[in-house]
């Protein structure tokens, strides 16, 4: 992180190196304590300052994405407001000692709460990059009060020159010590709300020890004041630590319109569950996968059709030579294996998702095993972890349905799942007469990724019949069912339980209205992913 | 640290004072926390110690007493990419009398790697470039591979999408974060942004250049290209001095043009032929407007493609040649003396193909220094380290994804690349190579100054350059074994590459001919190849003269 306030630090220790003289026998006493204390001080007020800074920089682009952007405004932000705090000091004439220590209170308070605050207030604002930068600006200001307040407090009693060199050579080494610890300590050790509340009563701290150091200054009534102040902030602070823990998922819950009921941090992903009126929803890393209340018309039109298509086009199949073998890639919230499981002819489904923390949750926890039927412990059922590209590579077993459900291609990561590399590896597993069908974003939302996905396929060697059907928390959601033989949309509906697809709602999905058509679309390789281009392109107009 | 060098200056050396610093209160021996694992032999050891047994006996006078005890159509010296390709080339033309003689162990010289490990991984080179239409014999050994699948509408081959290196290719870190690509955009003010497409434009028409038969201004191989005057030229000053005639002096693009010379060419860019940097940019480029053709790699690097080459080759490995005596008008025949592990041994070749450096070939083939006097090319000392991990380092919320190519900015080294990327897998174990060309012009100086380094001294400048990047790097770490490469690649110096001793390298010397990457001055596969591609040619086209049946 570019930090152009450290760069005098090293030009100015050139300076003498003795301890500071203390000017006697002037007309002004001197400190009754040595004037190390207060430079002590201002070093750690330098480094709590500059904590906050980093920490608002890391909350911006943690919450906001796009960290080149987040640190330079509030860096530049940072430091400007500490001109304007500078320039301040002017207007502050009395009570000098007094002062200082209430802002170093005022650093506190604001810094230890700005990023439980900000991370609180991250799903309840519109305005929140206004609050973040507000909360900079705020905290810079402070802290330009600072240093101008402490000079005029030691202003005569030290010699000028070593009064500038030694607080700004603490106030700069201060910087450096803040710029280490807090990716090397802070953020690894303790995150960012509870680095943000401990940094704050590391500033409190300071402020009460400052009551000592300048009792004299202050008088017996000011320093009662500023160490009862000093004393309640700690405890506002250590409430708030010990709370933490709950205040991380206070947080999380805040991101979510309904409560969060159940959350783990697995190797690859977070998942979260929250809860409401309309049953539950599971998301990973913040993105909606299902609702319970509409889910079964998202899997059911995930299923079905590629059930329906199966088969070399002769006769529709009978319930003895319908699919057999099927494989599922993604899909371990085990909901659509419940709709594959309602179809009597599946002998055997092998279902492949990278996430144990994923297909364990749909086995053990119970709304979603009892939503999904408990689907993944049947016995005709085989659970695989493992990173479908490498799977499909690796595999030689062929199968009559492929339901390919993986997450929407957010990242390079998930995007090689959607490349022609894959869809041909997957082609070559492929029994005769089998049905693929993928999950493939919003034609409506992302119009381009979707076709872009439609086109890929179809540059592997499928024939292909894009389809599209509405899941209310989703909005327009497509599919793409495809055959290495060409073949003609599904008509009829498989006679298994059904609640939402009928024969002509089957039908009527395989029609695109004019605002979701067919758009020209490169295909996505492996070493060219434009679909995560695409797509990141076109949801960024919806968030 | 066995050599006169503490561990504190070896890290120094390679990666500057300051890193080298907080490793003063180490003692020198004791290397407590460094993960195991060896110092590989690329040849050196081996080779020193089997010109010791030979200087201690006799030495090769009495050896060329010996009776011949074989004849062969075909002697090829040196089981690197260009011996290899070599023996493809004519196997495939229909010689079958083929037999490489190989000095080490193992094969694939600086194309080495591992395919059998758990993680397949390179010891050297580890990609090539997608070829363009008009390379039809590098097309042709990757149809033979199985790796070209398709054609594009113009003829050009598309290689196998499974080999072509997979999104994301690059990041860069720098001060705390990672960043995509390898061009530093993160802070780079609107000067920095001109520049960067000022020298891009340049490039774009440096790769548009064509002769009048439209051939490449810039071609891979060098010899491939039409190479104009007004290109070659370029060879007579540093890419440094180019760059600052066109006042191209941001930080950021001079890193790039510093990065590019030691990555292809193990020299910084103030030492680089401007023709050899520029031709890192150009020949790569399709024509105006197009990106950089794919890049094209394996897990084990060009291991791979050594691997396809010697499939069915006759390679007699632990074999030194000592001598090479041409045919003359007494002897039609070539004589090729060897130290063999039966022990020494004589044999005869209707031709040889020297396949390795000139510094040997000068060596051994005999008349050839004297021939061609004055011809000095440079060869620059590597390092390269393959890293297993029990598992991926932290990421930060915000940084760039790993990526094949991971490098820092501030650092001597190459950074590293990911043996499991290309396979798509993003967790778990896997291993990393990392790269480290020593750029010092006088490398036979800085030979001698890194001689006697061990295992845990390369270990511990390895972990120390990747820390910065990843804090928890040493805990992960379960084994690094390195590769010391003391004359790894040739470098295009200023004037190196379009002088006239360059040039004569190539040409035969009686029925002993060349191929190696420095006949071209520039180290990469594709030089390797193109020349194995023209020896084989030579050779095919000597067996078809009726003079040549004659001597038969």
């Amino acid at each position: 992180m570019s930090k152009p306030v450290g760069e005098p630090a090293a030009s100015s220790n050139s300076d003498g190196a003795g301890e500071p003289v203390l000017e006697t026998g002037s007309d002004k006493t001197p400190l009754p304590v040595s004037a190390t204390a207060l430079y002590l001080n201002v070093f750690i007020v330098a480094i709590c300052g500059l904590i906050y800074e980093l920490l608002a920089g890391t909350l911006g682009s943690y919450l906001l994405g796009d960290s080149v952007t987040q640190f330079s405004l509030v860096i530049g932000l940072y430091l400007s407001a500490m001109g304007i705090g500078a320039w301040l000091s002017r207007r502050l004439e009395t009570q000098l000692a007094k002062r200082f220590l209430e802002v170093e209170l005022a650093v506190a308070l604001v810094g230890g709460v700005s990023a439980p605050v900000l991370f609180l207030a991250f799903a309840k604002i519109a305005s929140f990059q206004a609050l973040l930068l507000g909360t900079v600006v705020a905290i810079g200001i402070l802290v330009g009060l600072e240093i101008p307040l402490l000079m005029r407090l030691l202003e005569g009693r030290v010699a000028f020159k070593d009064l500038v060199s030694r607080v700004l050579t603490f106030d700069y080494i201060g910087a450096l010590v803040a710029a280490l610890i807090f990716p090397l300590l802070l953020v690894p050790k303790l995150g960012l709300i509870r680095s943000s509340l401990a940094v704050g009563m590391a500033n409190a701290l300071v402020a009460l020890w400052g009551t000592w150091i300048l009792r004299d200054e202050l008088g017996k009534r000011a320093v009662l004041s500023v160490r009862i102040r000093a004393v309640l902030l700690l405890a506002l602070l250590g409430t708030g630590l010990v709370f933490a823990n709950e205040l991380t998922t206070r947080a999380e819950d805040e991101m979510y319109a309904d409560p969060v009921v159940y959350t783990k941090t697995t190797n690859y992903q977070r998942i979260a569950v929250t809860a409401g009126r309309a049953g539950f929803q599971l998301f990973l890393n913040g993105n909606l996968q299902f609702a319970s209340a509409d889910e079964y018309r998202y899997h059911e039109a995930l299923v079905h059709p590629a059930f329906a298509a199966y088969g070399d086009g002769s006769a529709a199949p009978a319930a003895s030579n319908g699919p057999k073998r099927v494989l599922v890639l993604g899909g371990g919230d085990g909901l659509a294996m419940r709709e594959i499981l309602k179809h009597p002819s599946v002998q055997a489904v092998t279902l492949v998702d990278l996430d144990p923390g994923m297909t364990s949750l749909s086995q053990h926890f119970p709304p979603l095993a009892k939503l999904s039927g408990n689907s993944l412990k049947d016995a005709r059922v085989t659970v695989i972890n493992d990173d479908a590209m490498v799977w499909v590579s690796n595999n030689r077993d062929l199968f009559d349905v492929v339901i390919v459900d993986f997450p929407d291609p957010n990242s390079f990561a998930l995007g090689k799942l959607y490349t022609k590399l894959f869809y041909r590896r997957l082609a070559a597993r492929l029994a005769p007469g089998a049905a693929v069908v993928v999950q493939a974003t919003s034609p409506l939302f992302a119009r381009n990724s979707y076709w872009c996905i439609v086109a890929t396929m179809r540059a592997s060697g499928f024939n292909v019949a894009p389809y599209h059907t509405t899941v209310p928390s989703f909005g327009t959601w497509g599919y793409v069912l495809a055959k290495l033989a060409p073949f003609d949309p599904p008509h009829e509906v498989p006679n298994v339980a059904l609640r939402f697809l009928t024969g002509p709602a089957l039908a009527a999905m395989f029609v695109f209205p004019a605002d979701m058509a067919e758009v020209p679309a490169d295909v996505n390789y492996l070493d060219n992913q434009a679909l995560v281009r695409y797509y990141e392109r076109e949801w960024r107009r919806w968030e | 640290m066995s050599g006169a060098v503490s561990r504190r200056d070896f890290v120094a050396l390679m990666l500057g004072a300051p890193l080298a610093a907080k490793l003063a209160g180490c003692s020198s021996h004791a290397a407590p926390g460094l993960p195991p694992g060896v110092l590989i032999d690329t040849g050196m050891a081996t080779g020193h110690e089997r010109l010791r047994t030979l200087l201690a006996g006799n030495g090769v006078a009495a050896m060329a007493q010996l009776p011949v005890a074989r004849h062969h159509q075909v002697i090829i010296v040196g089981a690197g990419a260009a011996g290899l390709a070599t023996a493809w080339a004519l196997r495939k033309a229909g010689i079958q009398d083929v037999v490489v003689l190989e000095h080490c162990d193992t094969i694939g010289g600086t194309s080495r790697g591992d395919a059998a490990a758990d993680f397949p991984h390179p010891w050297g080179a580890h990609y090539i470039v997608a070829p363009m239409l008009e390379q039809t014999d590098l097309t042709e050994l990757l149809a033979d591979m199985g790796a070209i699948e398709a054609h594009s509408a113009d003829g050009a081959p598309i290689v196998d999408e499974a080999l072509r290196c997979r999104d994301p290719e690059e990041r860069i870190f720098y001060r705390g974060r990672w960043y995509d690509g390898l061009y530093l955009f993160a802070g780079a003010n609107a000067d920095d942004r001109k520049q960067f497409a000022q020298f891009n434009a340049e490039i774009d028409s440096l790769a548009s250049v064509r002769d009048a038969t439209s051939r490449r201004g810039f071609a891979i191989p060098v010899d491939a290209g039409s190479n104009p005057a007004e290109l070659t030229a370029l060879d007579q000053q540093s890419f440094a001095s180019w760059l600052d005639q066109r006042k191209l002096t941001s930080p950021r693009l001079r890193w790039l043009a510093n990065y590019a010379c030691r990555d292809d060419f193990g020299l910084l860019a103030q030492d680089t032929s401007a023709w050899a940097g520029l031709f890192y940019f150009a020949a790569r480029q399709k024509r105006s407007g197009a990106h950089a053709q794919p890049v094209v790699t394996w897990p084990n690097g060009n291991d791979a493609l050594i691997q396809h080459l010697a499939r069915g080759q006759t390679v007699e490995r632990n074999t030194t040649v000592v001598q090479i005596t041409p045919q003359s008008a007494s002897q039609p025949r070539a004589s090729v003396i060897a130290l063999s592990p039966q022990g020494p041994m004589h044999l005869s070749a209707q031709h040889v193909v020297v396949c390795v450096p000139q510094f040997v070939a000068r060596r051994i083939v005999v008349g050839l220094a004297d021939a061609r006097k004055g011809d000095t090319p440079d060869y620059g000392a590597w390092a390269v380290a393959n890293l297993h991990l029990r598992a991926r380092p932290r990421r930060r919320s915000g940084d760039a994804p790993t990526s094949w190519d991971n490098v820092i900015y501030d650092s001597p080294s190459l950074g590293y690349v990911s043996a499991t990327h290309q396979a798509g897998r993003e967790t778990g174990a896997t291993m990393w190579t990392w790269y480290y060309p020593f750029c010092d012009v006088d490398a036979a100086a800085q030979r001698q100054r890194i001689a006697g380094a061990t295992q845990a001294d390369y270990a511990e400048v390895v972990l120390r350059d990747l820390q910065r990047a990843h804090p928890d790097i040493r805990e992960l770490v379960t084994n690094i074994d390195i590769a010391f490469w003391g004359h790894g690649m040739v470098r295009p110096r200023v004037g190196a590459v379009w002088q006239p001793a360059r040039l004569a390298r190539a040409a035969a010397f009686g029925n002993v001919h060349f191929a190696h990457t420095d006949l071209s001055g520039i180290a990469l596969f594709e030089e390797a190849y193109g020349h194995a591609r023209r020896a084989a040619r030579e050779i095919l086209a000597a067996e078809a003269t009726p003079h040549d049946a004659g001597v038969r």
